[in-house]
């Protein structure tokens, strides 16, 4: 053990301050953030997830090529959108990652290696979250694409590309790739803040996950409290949500993305709140 | 500077777990030097070291570390590096990357990061293993990681839990020496240890935790002397005569008892006043006729406080 002083003589100091810095830290936290979500354990049940639409369109391609009215495949790819890859893949997703950022760091007794660096736990906040927004949107922003891609292109190659090149296909691709890209947002807030919270987050995802399924027999008002109302409001391709649905006009797009955005700054800001007075009790976890 | 800006405060701070006890009514003022926290399992050391650090809040009271509250991370940990006892890293990283890596997670750039992470490597003699795994070291390496990581950013405090537990003892050695080296820098250093001959060894002054409390604190030499009144100071004098000087010491009112040591070559004696027993002694030597090969205290030592005070308990 090297007992020479000499190596600490030569101070050196923390360059800038504000948010230079903030700037600066939140890109630490997202290359070992990144690193994680992508190539850690954990990632692996993601990539199922993840796969999970593909494999199931490319065996129904298999088992059933042909046949379908392709007139039909814009709708055809909004309900699978809307039940498998937006309620199911994407929400699963979002709570896995999301949820792992902190609660994943208090079961491995890591997380206080954060909590001992000069960063303020709000940025720590912000570079996590960045990290799951940019680790869900990569998968399940190339799972939509990719799910969109199989739909159309496998045996309908003509008029798919007619479709896209000539009629709503672009735009349509455009407004599911924007879902997805809101919904890795709005959940992803929604998560992140589950996990600082709650001891075991199952339970409050699995409440959210009801909440958003019966959405549709709500009444007006509480169909708004509720991320999917926002996003179907979107759906280029509107879906019949069955005969007891309560039927309300969709929301703006002007509205419900900027809102969406609110809340998700609100729910942030409550998070960064939470993280001020957090503990490391790793031995109560 | 005020006092408490060159100091670690805690004034009147309880932690409670639930209803379990942490530490209670703890009101300390830590300056620069090796302080050692000494207690069973359960004391409140680590609880102390936690509270210090932010990773806990105090359910009573208030504390800085040179002046910072300590809810400002971004501000305390400019100044303070914990090496803590939890034996668990990131996943994946190797010891330089782990330590580079919380470095720019503190705000240091990447040049910065890499000169403080070779620095400290170097300073814990990891060097030749620092591109390896974290996973793949040894207790020991995975330790003397910790310690770098906690020392990288060249804090003014320096919080080390049990920093001595999976070093053998060549490394425990030069692991003291490092300790020593920078409390002569400056630094303020907290340690924890449950190795009480090491602890004395190295500290400026200890605090004795028992239950969550207290129960003394103060340079190691200081402590004994305030316990003379219930546990007289013990001496042995390894003597030729120890029969003759037993009588002679007597006359003086210093020695509240003595005895002769069973090999009859030396004579245990308990005072209250050691200052003026070794100056009565001093006279007795001086009229000749016993022949003194030493004269040595035998709890004035921080095992012996610690049995006095906990060990009774």
């Amino acid at each position: 053990m090297s007992a020479n002083a000499e190596t600490f003589q030569t101070r050196v100091e923390i360059k800038d301050a504000g948010f230079a810095l903030w700037l600066r830290q939140i890109g630490a936290i997202l290359r070992l953030e990144l690193k994680k979500n992508f190539f850690g354990k954990r990632s692996l049940l993601v990539y199922l997830l993840a796969l999970m639409p593909i494999g199931l369109l490319t065996l129904v391609e298999l088992i059933n090529p042909i046949g379908r009215d392709t007139n039909q495949l814009p709708t055809i790819f909004s309900i699978f959108y809307n039940s498998m890859i937006l309620r199911t893949v994407v929400f699963f997703g979002c709570a896995w990652i999301f949820m792992n950022l902190f609660r994943g760091e208090i079961v491995d007794r890591s997380l206080h290696y954060y909590f001992l660096s000069s960063v303020r736990r709000e940025v720590l906040v912000a570079g996590k979250y960045v990290s799951g927004v940019l680790t869900s949107i990569v998968l399940f922003v190339t799972v939509t694409v990719v799910s969109m891609l199989i739909v159309f292109f496998s045996h309908y190659y003509t008029t798919s590309t007619r479709f896209f090149f000539e009629g709503a296909g672009i735009k349509h691709l455009f407004w599911y790739v924007t879902i997805t890209v809101l919904a890795c947002i709005g959940y992803g807030a929604f998560f992140l803040i589950v996990g600082l919270f709650f001891r075991n987050p199952i339970i409050p995802a699995l409440v959210l996950y009801g909440w958003e399924w019966i959405n549709f027999l709500l009444p007006p008002l509480l169909k708004k409290i509720s991320v999917i109302h926002y996003l179907n409001s979107l759906v280029p391709v509107p879906i019949s949500e069955g005969p007891f649905a309560v039927v309300t006009e969709p929301t703006p797009a002007w509205i419900s993305i900027p809102g969406l955005v609110i809340v998700t700054a609100l729910v942030l800001f409550a998070a960064g709140t939470r993280i001020r007075k957090m503990e490391v009790r790793y031995g109560s976890e | 500077m005020s006092t408490s800006e060159n100091k670690i405060v805690f004034d009147n701070v309880s932690k409670f777990y639930g209803e379990i006890l942490g530490v209670n009514r703890v009101s300390l003022e830590i300056p620069a030097g090796i302080t050692s926290l000494v207690g069973p399992n359960g004391a409140g050391k680590t609880t102390l070291m936690n509270l210090m650090t932010g990773l806990l809040r105090p359910t009573r009271g208030r504390l800085s570390v040179l002046g910072i509250p300590t809810d400002h991370p971004e501000q305390l940990f400019r100044k303070v590096g914990y090496c803590s006892q939890f034996d668990s890293f990131p996943r994946g990283l190797t010891g330089r990357e782990f330590i580079s890596a919380f470095l720019m997670v503190s705000g240091f750039t990447r040049k910065q990061s890499d000169e403080l992470t070779e620095r400290a490597l170097d300073r814990v003699e990891l060097l030749p293993a620092a591109d390896r795994k974290i996973g793949a070291y040894s207790k020991g390496m995975r330790q003397r990681v910790r310690l770098a990581q906690s020392i990288a950013h060249q804090p003014s405090v320096l919080i080390l839990d049990e920093p001595l537990n999976g070093l053998d003892p060549m490394v425990r050695a030069e692991t003291i020496a490092l300790f020593k080296q920078l409390a002569a820098d400056g630094l303020h250093l907290i340690i924890s240890s449950h190795i009480l001959h090491e602890v004395d060894m190295m500290s400026d002054r200890v605090v004795l935790l028992n239950n969550g409390y207290v129960v003394a604190e103060g340079a190691i030499h200081g402590v004994r002397d305030e316990m003379d009144v219930e546990h007289p100071a013990q001496i042995l004098i390894r003597c030729d005569q120890p029969s003759v000087l037993a009588s002679r010491i007597f006359q003086h009112g210093e020695v509240v008892e003595a005895r002769v040591h069973d090999d009859r070559h030396g004579l245990f004696v308990k005072t209250r006043n050691p200052d003026q027993f070794y100056l009565s002694l001093n006279e007795v030597v001086a009229q000749g006729q016993i022949t003194v090969e030493s004269i040595a205290p035998v709890d004035d030592d921080l095992s012996a406080v610690y049995d006095y005070l906990i060990g009774a308990q």
